[in-house]
C-alpha cells in the first residue's frame, strides 16, 4: 500500500514533557490514507487528532516513526517544503492582503508566472463561489466567505493532500451544514485527498469516506461511517458516535452463529457472534436506539430480542420521539421512534413496555473474530 | 457634570499651558537677550530661526543622533521584541529582566556608568558615544512595544505562510513584518522622542559636542534667545502632525 497511499504514518508517536513526566499525546500509530479519499480524524479534544494532523503538515516533529507523502519519507522535512496544504481552525488569513493576494500567496512562492497565477486564482475563486470578491480584505468578509478564501488559498496550490483542522467550528449551524455539502462537492471537483479533523461526529459521518476515531492518543477504530456506526469496536466508539445502548450479559447458548442471552423468562437478546465466542463468554452488546421497537403489547415474533421495562422519560424531538426505558436486564435503553406514523406517544412515563429488535441489530463490542 | 467639565479643562490647561507659553514667546518682539516679558507680536524670529550658528549646529547634531538612534534601536529592538514575543528560549527571562532594569534605572546612574565605561575603554566622547548611549536606553522601549504586538498575533498566520511554501525569511518580511509595522513605527517614534530631548545621559557622554538640549541648558544662564522657542514650536508641530496623521490613517483603516 505504501507506494500508492497519499499519506502513510508508520509507528508515528508524539511525546510531550509535562511537569517532568512524559505524556504520549499520540501513541504509536499506523495509518494509510488513500488517493482522493475524504478521511476524517474524529475524537474529543485532547485525543491527539490535531497533533496527528500537525505531524503530517510538519508543524510538529514525531518523537518516533515515519511520515510518508506519496511514498516519500518526509519525516523532518520543513512545512514549507511539504506538498500538503492546511486550512486552519482560525482560517489564519493574512489580514493585510486582499482575498486575491491571499489565494495567490502560495503560487507566488512557487514562482509561477503572473498570467498563470491570475488564471488559477480566478478559477479557484469561482470553484468556492467568491468571484467578484478579489479586492475585499478578510475583515470585510463574513465568516463563511473567509472560510472559502482559506479553502481556495490551500487548494489553488494543487497539494498532494489538503489538511483541514476543524474548519467549520466557528460557523453557525445553518452555514455549517451548507459548507459540509460544499466541501464534499469541492473535494469531488478537485479530486484531492482531504484529511479532516473534527470533534463533530455528525460532520464526520456525513462527509467522510473513512473515519479514524481517536481517543487518548490512539486510534480506537478505523472504518467507513457505516461500519463505525453499526459496528463500534469499543465502548468509547459506541458512546461517542451517536447514541448507543449497551447491555452486559453472558452467553447461554449458541446456535447457527447466533448467541442467546437470557435475562428473565421470555426476556432474551439474540446476537450474531464469531466462532471465538462460546457458552459463558461475557459480552457487551450495542443496540442503536432507532432499531428498537417499543410497544405496550407482547410481541408475536419469537426470533428477535425481547426485553421488558418501565418508561422513565418521553422527550418529543420533532422528527422523532425519544423514550428512556429502565429494563429488567438492568440497563437503561434509549429508543427513537420516528414520528412518521405515530400521531401520539406510544407510551407514557410509568408504563410497562416491550422492547424488540432483530438479531442483526445487536452487535458484540470488542470481540475478536 | 459641571465639576467634571471644569476638571477636564483644568487637566487640558495643565498639559498644554507650558507648550502654549513656549509657542507664544516665539512671537515675542523682545529687544534684548531676555525673552521673559511680552513686548509685542512679531514674526521676525521665524525668519531668523537659523541665525545663531551654534544653536543650529546643536540642533543638527540632535537630529542626526535622534534619527540614527531611531533606526538602530528600531532594528535591534524589533528583533528582540519579536524573539521575546514569539519564542521561549534559554535566557528569555533574563533578557526581559534586563530590559525592564534599563527602563527603570535612573538616568543619572546610567549616564555616570556610561561615562566610566567610555573613559576606561579610551573611546573619545562625541556624537558617536551619544548615539551609542541613546540606542542603549531606547532599545528596551522599542522591544516592549513590538513584543506586545507579537503576543497578540495569531501564531497560525505565520504557520499558514510556511504551509504555503514561504521560508522563514519570506514569512517574516511578507507576513509578520507588515502586521507588526504599526508597533515598530510607534517604537521608533518613541526612540526618536526619547533621544532628541535627552539631557542627563547626553551630558555625561557628549564630551565637547553640544546637542540642542545641552545648548539650551548652557544658554539659560545668560538668557534664552527666541529662536529656541521657534525651534521648540517646530519640533512640537512635527510631533502633532505625526500623531494626527496616524489617527486619521487608523480611522480610515477601520472605516474602509
Amino acid at each position: 500500500m505504501s507506494d500508492t497511499a497519499a499519506i502513510e504514518l508508520v509507528g508515528v508517536h508524539k511525546d510531550f514533557l509535562s511537569h517532568g513526566d512524559t505524556v504520549q499525546a499520540v501513541k504509536p500509530t499506523d495509518l494509510a490514507v488513500g488517493q482522493g479519499e475524504f478521511f476524517s480524524l474524529l475524537g474529543p479534544s485532547g485525543c491527539g487528532k490535531t497533533t496527528t494532523m500537525r505531524m503530517i503538515a510538519g508543524f510538529e516533529e514525531p518523537s518516533g516513526g515515519t511520515v510518508f507523502l506519496d511514498g516519500n519519507d518526509v519525516t523532518g522535512v520543513a512545512p514549507h517544503k511539504r506538498d500538503v496544504n492546511m486550512v486552519f481552525q482560525s482560517y489564519a488569513l493574512f489580514p493585510h492582503l486582499t482575498a486575491y493576494q491571499n489565494v495567490a500567496f502560495g503560487l507566488e512562492r512557487k514562482k509561477v508566472a503572473k498570467d498563470e497565477i491570475r488564471r488559477r486564482v480566478g478559477e479557484m475563486l469561482e470553484i468556492v463561489s467568491l468571484t467578484g470578491m478579489e479586492k475585499r480584505s478578510p475583515r470585510e468578509m463574513s465568516g463563511g466567505q473567509q472560510q472559502r478564501v482559506a479553502l481556495a488559498r490551500a487548494l489553488v496550490n494543487g497539494p498532494r493532500a489538503l489538511l483541514l483542522d476543524e474548519p467549520l467550528g466557528a460557523l453557525d449551524l445553518k452555514l455549517r451544514q451548507q459548507m459540509q455539502i460544499e466541501l464534499k462537492r469541492i473535494q469531488r471537483e478537485v479530486g484531492i485527498t482531504f484529511v479532516y479533523v473534527t470533534h463533530d461526529q455528525g460532520e464526520a459521518l456525513t462527509m467522510s469516506d473513512r473515519i479514524a476515531v481517536m481517543e487518548g492518543g490512539r486510534i480506537d477504530q478505523l472504518g467507513t461511517p457505516r461500519e463505525i456506526y453499526e459496528k463500534p469496536a469499543t465502548r468509547f466508539v459506541a458512546g461517542f458516535i451517536g447514541t448507543s445502548n449497551l447491555l452486559d450479559g453472558s452467553v447461554d447458548s449458541i446456535s447457527g452463529g447466533v448467541a442467546l442471552l437470557v435475562f428473565a423468562p421470555e426476556e432474551k437478546v439474540l446476537v450474531p457472534v464469531p466462532p471465538s465466542v462460546t457458552d459463558g463468554t461475557k459480552l457487551e452488546i450495542s443496540v442503536r436506539p432507532e432499531k428498537i421497537d417499543l410497544s405496550r403489547d407482547a410481541p408475536a415474533a419469537a426470533d428477535c430480542s425481547v426485553l421488558t421495562g418501565t418508561v422513565r422519560e418521553v422527550v418529543y424531538h420533532g422528527t422523532s420521539t425519544n423514550y428512556t426505558v429502565r429494563t429488567s436486564a438492568g440497563a437503561d435503553l434509549v429508543v427513537f421512534d420516528q414520528n412518521a406514523y405515530s400521531a401520539e406517544d406510544l407510551a407514557g412515563p410509568g408504563d410497562r413496555v416491550y422492547l424488540t429488535w432483530s438479531p442483526q441489530h445487536s452487535y458484540p463490542i470488542g470481540v475478536r473474530p | 457634570m459641571r465639576i467634571l467639565r471644569a476638571y477636564t479643562w483644568l487637566v487640558i490647561a495643565w498639559l498644554t499651558l507650558p507648550v502654549l507659553v513656549m509657542i507664544v514667546f516665539g512671537f515675542n518682539d523682545t529687544p534684548g537677550r531676555y525673552n521673559q516679558t511680552w513686548d509685542g507680536f512679531t514674526l521676525k524670529w521665524y525668519g531668523k530661526v537659523f541665525a545663531l550658528d551654534e544653536l543650529t549646529k546643536a540642533l543638527v547634531v540632535s537630529l542626526v543622533v535622534a534619527v540614527l538612534t531611531m533606526l538602530i534601536a528600531g532594528a535591534l529592538g524589533t528583533g528582540i521584541g519579536y524573539a521575546l514575543g514569539r519564542y521561549r528560549f534559554r535566557g528569555s527571562g533574563t533578557i526581559n529582566l534586563i530590559m525592564f532594569a534599563t527602563m527603570s534605572s535612573p538616568e543619572l546612574v546610567m549616564g555616570a556608568s556610561l561615562l566610566t565605561l567610555f573613559v576606561s575603554l579610551g573611546v573619545g566622547l562625541g556624537a558617536a558615544t551619544i548615539t551609542i548611549a541613546h540606542v542603549m536606553f531606547s532599545i528596551s522601549f522599542v522591544a516592549v512595544v513590538v513584543r506586545a504586538r507579537v503576543l497578540t498575533l495569531d501564531r497560525s498566520i505565520e504557520e499558514a505562510a510556511a504551509d504555503l511554501g514561504a521560508n522563514g525569511w519570506t514569512t517574516f518580511w511578507r507576513v509578520t513584518f507588515p502586521l507588526i509595522l504599526p508597533a515598530v513605527g510607534s517604537g521608533m517614534l518613541l526612540a526618536f522622542a526619547l533621544s532628541i530631548d535627552d539631557f542627563v545621559v547626553t551630558n555625561f557622554t557628549a564630551g565637547t559636542t553640544t546637542t540642542f538640549p545641552l545648548w539650551i541648558w548652557g544658554a539659560t544662564r545668560v538668557g534664552l534667545p527666541p529662536q529656541v522657542n521657534v525651534m521648540g514650536t517646530l519640533i512640537f508641530l512635527v510631533g502633532v502632525l505625526i500623531a494626527v496623521g496616524t489617527t486619521i490613517r487608523a480611522r480610515s483603516h477601520r472605516a474602509g
